[in-house]
């Protein structure tokens, strides 16, 4: 039995060890290969340790351009999804059940359709209304399912939300726009600088259903997926190392601020 | 709505009401409906369009029935793509029963954070990684074959590679929705189960995954849907006769130049995800408004 359960122990030990070689073993070669002077990217065989590809990186005006755009993407998606979703949320709370069953459907129902399905749709209607695929387009496609996590984080939190707060301010003789503004959206604030945040990073991210609806625009998950295809050279490695470490710290830093503000909830609550 | 009005007043009412109509019509119905409506009509030069020749019909989706390629790629991507959820349930769940049940809260702690991480990189950058890793002349083969495992490298790109790089991308998809339905399980029900002498095998499947069958569901569903639509693995990491049906749709809109196909394509990929998604929560008996979460 003791020794049933020291193999049964052994093996699990080795499924986690396993398991977490998967997980990180491709991004840690990515990074890795980054250094070595090898043409192609790879660590097998290391022909020489250099740092040279971030200079070619440098020097890559396509990339520039490419960061460009998703930044400007980015920038407008974040724009237009913050107060629509908390326009959605708000209204979702406002609403009788069987009401804000049918409306909750229909504004998750963009999480439940594949990218390409909303790049597509998106480029056949606005090629309808006589606008081609560019930055526009890709910033109305993201923006439709982008608006969604918006909704859900701002929605979340608003279930916490003291209606009485509300209430107090109106009997001192706030008016309705006053109470909005300096009661719920600061109480909203934490939840909407996450929600910026999750939507920068989607944005950036987005490839599938940027692909569609481009036009002649090059975004940088489009502009690394075509290198791959058309001459991968390490220089792409430096740009892919230079995205995590920017993403791992921005990681940090959200896990950073939610904790203590969660450990600020918990003392006010 | 009423209450919207009276909390908000009729200005800031207004305003929230025409931005979520302008989200919902504009950006989610309208492009859905005309998506449809291209599906329906036939791929026409501009001169004839609205012409006589101009008519609904279902040509478009018949053809995806009859041409032999694509409906062989169409059924692999279905099975591939169940395939794929399944083997991330496989890959997962040992882990998170574990992270549900025996692990320390310290234990806990560090293993999210070490799982979030790969997970705040982009998709695009994660199949890189793949792509890199499996390279003909790359680390995979040059580490099998000094173990001498191999003793000549192997072609990964392909559907192994799609694979591959596909679990690795949806892996937290599944592993979050079922270690939030075990953790709620109580450890008194795994016990009194071992006491009353069930193997190991016979607890997971007759305690553990029955109480985690919502979880395990919303995990399949979303890592099928994201695996049928997705792009850039197959695009990637798959090889000429490994083509993936989201491929096909790309090549109606910038290749064939016969967007009403493509749409048709389209069309029926979706339809495609939302009957397995909703089928699969009705299932399981899972409420939309506990998948977003």
């Amino acid at each position: 039995m003791i020794r049933a359960d020291r193999i049964s122990r052994f093996l699990f030990g080795l499924y986690l060890a396993a398991f977490f070689v998967y997980l990180f073993a491709p991004l840690t070669i990515m990074a890795a290969a980054t250094f070595n002077t090898s043409r192609f990217p790879t660590v097998t065989p290391w022909q020489g340790t250099t740092l040279q590809w971030f200079a070619e990186l440098a020097r890559d005006r396509a990339m520039w351009q490419s960061v460009w755009t998703s930044l400007v993407v980015a920038f407008f998606v974040v724009l237009i999804s913050l107060p629509i979703g908390t326009a959605a949320a708000l209204i979702l709370t406002s609403l009788h059940a069987r009401a804000r069953g049918f409306l909750y459907a229909l504004m998750v129902s963009p999480l439940l359709t594949p990218g390409v399905v909303i790049g597509i749709a998106t480029l056949v209607l606005w090629r309808q209304l006589g606008v081609g695929g560019g930055v526009f387009l890709i910033v109305v496609a993201q923006t439709s399912f982008i608006i969604c996590y918006v909704m859900l984080m701002v929605a979340a939190r608003l279930q916490r939300f003291d209606r009485t707060q509300e209430e107090a301010a109106l009997s001192l003789g706030a008016s309705k726009l006053m109470v909005f503004r300096r009661i719920l959206l600061p109480f909203l604030r934490p939840a909407l600088i996450a929600a910026a945040f999750l939507a920068v990073l989607q944005s950036i991210e987005n490839y599938n259903t940027t692909l569609f609806v481009r036009g002649f625009e090059t975004p940088l998950t489009v502009f690394i997926a075509t290198k791959v295809r058309t001459g991968l050279t390490p220089a792409v490695n430096a740009l892919a190392l230079i995205m995590i470490a920017m993403t791992v710290l921005g990681a940090v830093a959200y896990e950073f601020v939610r904790r203590r503000q969660a450990a600020a909830g918990a003392r006010t609550g | 709505m009423a209450e919207l009005y009276r909390r908000f007043g009729g200005g800031l009412a207004t305003v929230f009401v025409g931005l979520v109509f302008l989200w919902l019509a504009g950006m989610v119905l309208a492009p859905n409906v005309m998506m449809i409506d291209y599906a329906l009509r036939p791929n026409l030069p501009p001169a004839q369009v609205g012409g006589p020749d101009d008519v609904y019909s279902l040509d478009n989706i018949l053809y995806l029935a009859k041409e032999g390629v694509h409906r062989a790629i169409f059924f692999k991507t279905v099975w591939a793509s169940a395939f794929v959820a399944f083997a991330t349930f496989v890959v997962c769940y040992p882990l998170a029963y574990w992270l549900a049940q025996h692990a320390t809260p310290g234990q806990l702690g560090i293993a999210l954070l070490a799982l979030t991480i790969p997970f705040w990189i982009n998709e695009v950058l994660r199949t890189l990684a793949w792509y890199i890793l499996l390279a003909f002349r790359g680390p995979l083969n040059a580490a099998l074959l000094g173990i001498g495992i191999i003793d000549q490298p192997v072609r990964w790109y392909g559907n192994a590679g799609v694979l591959a790089g596909m679990v690795y991308a949806y892996i937290l998809f599944m592993l979050f929705p079922i270690y939030n339905s075990i953790e709620s399980l109580e450890k008194a029900q795994i016990e009194a189960a071992r006491d009353l002498g069930a193997s190991t095998w016979r607890i997971h499947w007759r305690v553990v995954m029955p109480h985690a069958k919502a979880g395990i569901a919303t995990g399949c569903v979303f890592t099928f849907m994201l695996a049928a639509g997705s792009y850039v693995a197959p695009a990637l990491l798959g090889a000429p006769g490994s083509r993936w049906f989201t491929e096909i749709i790309y090549n109606w809109f910038f290749e064939g130049g016969d967007w009403n196909r493509g749409a048709a394509y389209a069309l029926v990929l979706l339809v495609l995800c939302l009957v397995v998604v909703l089928a699969t929560l009705k299932l399981a008996r899972v409420n939309l408004t506990d998948v977003a979460k």
